[in-house]
């Protein structure tokens, strides 16, 4: 297989787990960076697949928690320090009067290291979504927000969780 | 009545600042923030306002009087992430975007060192991952030196040292020639992070018995037991001794007892003996006269 059937193959399979996700995710669009660069652990189509999918879901909770004002709603798809600091800011959301919506409209992710021994998985995604502000019930402000977050998921009994969630300056 | 005319005149007062400010595009703001790190918002206008620092990550609502900025104290904003600042007062509302990074000083590892135990002389055996923490546990995605140490019983350490990326460094490492624990070392700035890895002697190298006839019977003994570095191969590893006789067959499994396997066979005359240890075959003899 010549380099140009490989980076065509690659390109096809990309679009395809794109579409995938199309429907995963509710209304957002999802895109996936061709994976061949990551390791240094060999990175399976099959866990590949579940890390997006797991991840995805796991902004599903994060907007459900943040705006329902619900941390145990964090519990399916986050452990460690990301549900520690989300269960803080739902916390502090609380005892303000405030509840946020997040809807993530778009996902560009890219897978960019897989532990040696299997156990952590990070990727960047850059993310277009919109957040709406509710102070007492009373919606003040809905903003288009574009952020690059870095995750890292590990491995659990049936699934990826995230572990670290964090936006970085693009 | 006049309290009535001195209300609405200020509730214009009020909303003029407020327009004003958002004329102006005055959330003065900074575009990024080190975590933990004081700031301050500046605010445009007059009259009350509503400030929101708002993230997944942190949420932050304070009562401001426009015109004055506002200080956030050291430690307010921890959490590393990407933060919408909305101002409120009257009926207008104006926003803004900052970034908040991690403090540049790892305070905490989290390492991974795998396997706990293996064989010894093992090329590229032992992998150690480093993610780096800042004070408030945010991942320091700056690059950032990690040196990575093993150092056993015998030899040199193994040093290497690499940057992270994305906050995590890795390496793989050779496990050592001798048998024992070896401390692995992951160090970022003055923070260090130990694991202990068991180094165990590898498979057998070498299978050589000895025979000695007792009468009817066959002692047999093999030499100490040593894997392929000269490491005494653990007491309990199963040696499987073998005779064949005019078509019969005896098999005999002595485990390792300080560092040799011993055991008696019948003399069967013609008989060929052998040993053999998981997929390591010994020596063969040929017992008495064909």
């Amino acid at each position: 297989m010549t380099t140009g059937q490989i980076r065509k193959s690659a390109l096809i399979a990309c679009s395809v787990l794109a579409a995938l996700f199309v429907g995963a995710s509710d209304q957002s669009k999802v895109h996936v960076e061709p994976t061949d660069s990551v390791g240094p652990r060999t990175l399976e189509k099959q866990t590949e697949t579940a890390v997006v999918r797991d991840y995805l879901q796991a902004w599903r909770s994060l907007s459900g928690a943040l705006e329902q004002n619900r941390a145990d709603l964090l519990n399916a798809d986050f452990v460690g320090t990301a549900k520690e600091k989300l269960s803080d800011t739902i916390k502090e959301q609380s005892k303000l009067g405030i509840q946020t919506r997040y809807v993530d409209k778009a996902h560009d992710v890219q897978l960019v290291f897989y532990s040696p021994e299997g156990l952590s998985i990070q990727l960047v995604d850059t993310v277009d979504y919109d957040v709406q502000l509710i102070d007492h019930e009373k919606p003040q402000i809905t903003q288009h927000v574009r952020a690059r977050y870095v995750a890292v998921l590990t491995p659990t009994e049936v699934q990826w969780k995230v572990r670290v969630f964090q936006a970085e300056p693009e | 009545m006049r309290s009535r005319l001195t209300s609405f005149l200020g509730s214009l007062i009020v909303l003029a600042g407020v327009q004003l400010a958002v004329a102006q595009g005055s959330l003065g703001l900074p575009k990024t923030v080190e975590a933990g790190a004081a700031f301050s918002v500046h605010t445009a206008g007059s009259g009350k306002g509503v400030l929101y620092i708002v993230g997944p990550g942190q949420v932050l609502r304070r009562d401001v009087q426009l015109g004055e900025a506002v200080s956030f104290a050291p430690g307010d904003i921890h959490n590393a992430g990407h933060y919408l600042v909305v101002l409120t007062g009257g009926s207008s509302t104006e926003n803004g975007e900052f970034d908040v990074t991690a403090v540049h000083q790892p305070t905490t590892l989290s390492f991974i060192a795998k396997p706990s135990r293996l064989p010894v002389d093992l090329h590229d055996g032992i992998s150690g991952v480093a993610y780096v923490f800042d004070t408030f546990h945010n991942l320091i995605l700056q690059p950032t030196p990690v040196s990575f140490q093993l150092s056993g019983v015998a030899g040199a350490p193994q040093t290497r040292t690499v940057t992270s990326k994305n906050g995590v460094a890795w390496t793989k490492l050779d496990s050592a020639s001798k048998e024992g624990s070896a401390k692995f070392e992951a160090r970022a700035g003055n923070v260090v992070d130990e694991r202990i890895i068991q180094q165990v002697p590898g498979d057998p190298c070498k299978l050589k018995m000895d025979i000695r006839p007792a009468g009817q019977r066959l002692q047999l003994e093999t030499e100490p037991v040593r894997d392929c570095s000269g490491n005494a191969v653990p007491d309990g590893t199963i040696i499987t001794f073998t005779e064949i006789y005019d078509g019969g067959e005896a098999t005999v499994d002595v485990p390792l007892k300080r560092g040799v396997a011993k055991t008696e066979m019948p003399a069967h005359n013609g008989a060929t003996i052998s040993v053999a240890t998981g997929v390591v075959m010994g020596n063969e003899i040929r017992w008495g006269k064909e």
